[in-house]
């Protein structure tokens, strides 16, 4: 275009300047870190990774035929492998849909003001700071069999066996809770901190009882934010595998995809199974994200009036 | 049927009061508000007229006082179940909702049939000429267009009282004069009684039929727009009723009949003073409008022997005058308009007759309220 208008004289902008015009000048070599990384540690590795699930070792092939697919194969026939889409399921689902609804409420709260506000939500949001490990050690002894509150409950007579709350599916929820309340908390605050609060008085000065107001005006602003919100802990609880081998039954009932990877690395040294199992995690989460990104599709996604 | 205002005789406010911590935001509101009254609560931003507004509404619990509809007590009733309509500054339109759904909400409320929330949405939505907006989202229309939605939503479901929280400070200039005719005709042709927020003496003046003047919480005066542009109860109101000029000056001495003379720097003036007669040798404030002073032409004699020199700083065109700025020696600045453009720079002697020079005492006193009614009302 810029040609075209000058171009009876022959362009008076240089070279230079006509590319900078298309948005390519010095500054994007400030791209180049990023892209070297990029490169390096996660497109060559990715890809090599593809490459090694359509490479099987000949046992698998033996076992599940299908030549270059064998792990493929392998994956979906083995009850052992394919089940742990579903235990994994069976966690990540609850933990991340109990974070994003239990952190609604909070948020609500939060958001008024009062005494103490501060101090609450420091008590929240600390055990983000404390990692996976801290958390499984912690709940172990919380909650392990000879734990404090194993004894509190015996010693008030509440229950006169002690309850299994650690190395099974209820160990690794609770730590799955831990570590992912926080951060859903802390999402949601931000989301409904953006929503302009004269909405809900408008709403009240036109009769609308509370839950009105929340079900009708608060929730739709609020829900492309939940959408995203369920998407980030769902991912994350997805990927569990610390607390799903330290809390958990990691043979048994949380015998979740990132073990069954592990297992097939580490233990049986089948570098392409593994890849198969870990390439077969990233396709769940992603159809999981997809169906929850069409559903935040058909949302209102505009302004929603406040500071947001 | 078409639209009407849900009808009451009477809206009391008695001592109508509201703290935050040991602030007092709002002290001491007594008014009665008549059925199809437009009355204005006026002041600068933080004096408490949208405290009172929001009070009124039952977004804020009162802390003193009580409000009364009819003789019944209102100030308990949760907001919404008051019934009051509220237009917001930032109109507070559902951004998710269409113009027509947004209209529909409070009749949704009050659970009304379908076929009736519909017809009256329309009605609504034409009475504000938007029925070609009716499916569009707020975000879609221009300022002018959300607030005549918010107005819509507020007056569907016939309140008995309409709350505006400076509906028009977000509009610029042009559409502001287009939306206060549209709001006065609503006002008129519905019937409303209607409260309305402003800092904007002229909007409050133009539309209201009462106004009452708030400064850091309490009354400075409740008139009609009249009483309190000629009749200013203290030099705070008087400053928001046009009379930019406001000098501090000293009592020099009282002369007979209704004149004061008032020292200002150099020269002293006669001026006349609004309520008690201050004594000598006081602290006043004395106030005068820019359209009241004139330019005393050469060999003319200044009017009453008011005169006041000055050079002219700043000449601006207003169309049919100039607004002019002349620092008097001292360096006070007076405001003036004169029919003429003087250059900056030339010397002028200005001039006012001693009737339109008021003089205030210099104190606002807050508990003067009633004293500053009483007296309005009698001039």
């Amino acid at each position: 275009m810029t040609t075209a208008a000058t171009g009876s004289r022959g362009s008076t902008a240089s070279l230079r300047h006509r590319l900078a015009e298309r948005g390519i000048d010095s500054s994007l070599w400030l791209m180049v870190p990023a892209l070297v990384f990029a490169l390096a540690l996660f497109v060559y590795p990715f890809s090599y990774g593809i490459g090694l699930t359509f490479q099987p070792g000949l046992a698998t092939q033996e076992k599940w035929g299908g030549g270059v697919l064998a792990n493929y194969v392998a994956f979906f026939r083995d009850p052992f492998v394919f089940d742990s889409v579903w235990i994994t399921m069976r966690l990540a689902l609850p933990a991340a849909l109990f974070n994003v609804l239990a952190s609604i409420p909070v948020a609500l709260v939060l958001r008024r003001r009062f005494r103490g506000k501060r101090l609450m939500t420091s008590i929240l949001v600390l055990p983000i700071t404390l990692g996976t490990v801290l958390t499984a050690q912690g709940l172990l002894i919380f909650a392990g069999r000879q734990g404090w509150l194993n004894r509190a409950l015996m010693a008030t007579g509440l229950v006169d066996q002690p309850v299994q709350l650690v190395n099974n599916y209820v160990g690794v929820m609770l730590s799955l809770i831990i570590t992912g309340f926080p951060f859903a908390f802390l999402l949601v605050s931000s989301y409904l901190s953006g929503i302009d609060p004269s909405l809900e008085s408008a709403a009240r000065t036109l009769g609308a009882g509370w839950w009105q107001r929340f079900r009708r005006i608060t929730l739709p602003l609020l829900a492309p934010g939940l959408a995203t919100t369920f998407i980030l802990t769902f991912v994350l609880a997805f990927s569990v595998f610390p607390s799903a081998r330290l809390v958990g039954d990691a043979m048994g009932s949380t015998r979740v995809m990132s073990l069954m990877a592990f297992r097939a690395f580490g233990e049986q040294n089948d570098y392409p199974m593994a890849s198969t199992i870990a390439l077969m995690m990233g396709v769940v989460e992603l159809a999981v994200v997809a169906l929850v990104l069409a559903w935040r599709a058909l949302l209102y996604k505009g302004s929603t009036g406040g500071k947001g | 049927m078409a639209i009407t205002a849900g009808t009451f005789d009477s809206l009391e406010l008695r001592g109508v009061g509201r703290s935050f911590g040991g602030h007092q935001a709002l002290a001491g509101l007594d008014l009665t508000v008549r059925k199809g009254e437009f009355i204005a609560l006026l002041g600068p931003s933080g004096c408490g007229k949208s405290t009172a507004l929001n009070c009124l509404a039952g977004l804020l619990p009162l802390t003193h006082g009580e409000i009364l509809l009819d003789g019944r007590r209102v100030d308990t009733v949760p907001s919404e179940k008051r019934g009051f309509g509220m237009v917001f500054q930032s109109y507070a339109l559902f951004p998710h909702l269409s113009v027509a759904k947004n209209v529909a909400f409070g009749l949704h409320m009050r659970g009304l049939p379908k076929a009736e929330v519909s017809r009256r949405t329309a009605e609504a939505i034409e009475l504000v000429k938007l029925t070609e907006h009716a499916a569009k989202l707020p975000g879609q229309l221009s300022g002018g267009q959300q607030q005549r939605v918010a107005i819509a939503r507020a007056v569907v479901l016939e309140p008995s009282l309409v709350l505006m929280d400076e509906p028009l400070s977000n509009l610029d200039a042009k559409l502001r004069l287009d939306m206060r005719t549209e709001i006065r005709r609503l006002h008129q042709s519905l019937g409303l009684t209607t409260v309305y927020v402003t800092h904007d003496q002229e909007e409050a003046l133009s539309l209201a039929d009462r106004l009452v003047v708030l400064r850091e919480g309490r009354v400075q005066q409740v008139g009609t727009p009249d009483e309190l542009y000629d009749h200013p109860s203290n030099w705070h109101v008087a400053d928001f009723m046009g009379y930019r000029n406001i000098l501090p000056g000293t009592v020099v001495a009282t002369t007979g009949g209704d004149g004061l003379r008032v020292g200002l720097g150099a020269t002293t003036l006669t001026c006349r003073p609004v309520g008690d007669r201050p004594a000598d040798g006081e602290t006043v404030r004395v106030a005068v409008r820019p359209d009241d002073l004139a330019v005393v032409a050469g060999g003319e004699a200044p009017r009453d022997g008011n005169a006041l020199e000055g050079t002219v700083v700043v000449v601006e065109y207003h169309g049919r005058e100039f607004a002019v700025v002349v620092q008097a020696g001292d360096g006070t600045l007076l405001h003036v308009r004169t029919p003429e453009a003087p250059r900056v720079g030339d010397t002028l002697t200005l001039t006012a007759p001693a009737e339109r020079v008021l003089v205030f005492p210099a104190a606002l006193a807050g508990e003067a309220t009633a004293g500053a009614e009483a007296r309005a009302v009698a001039a």
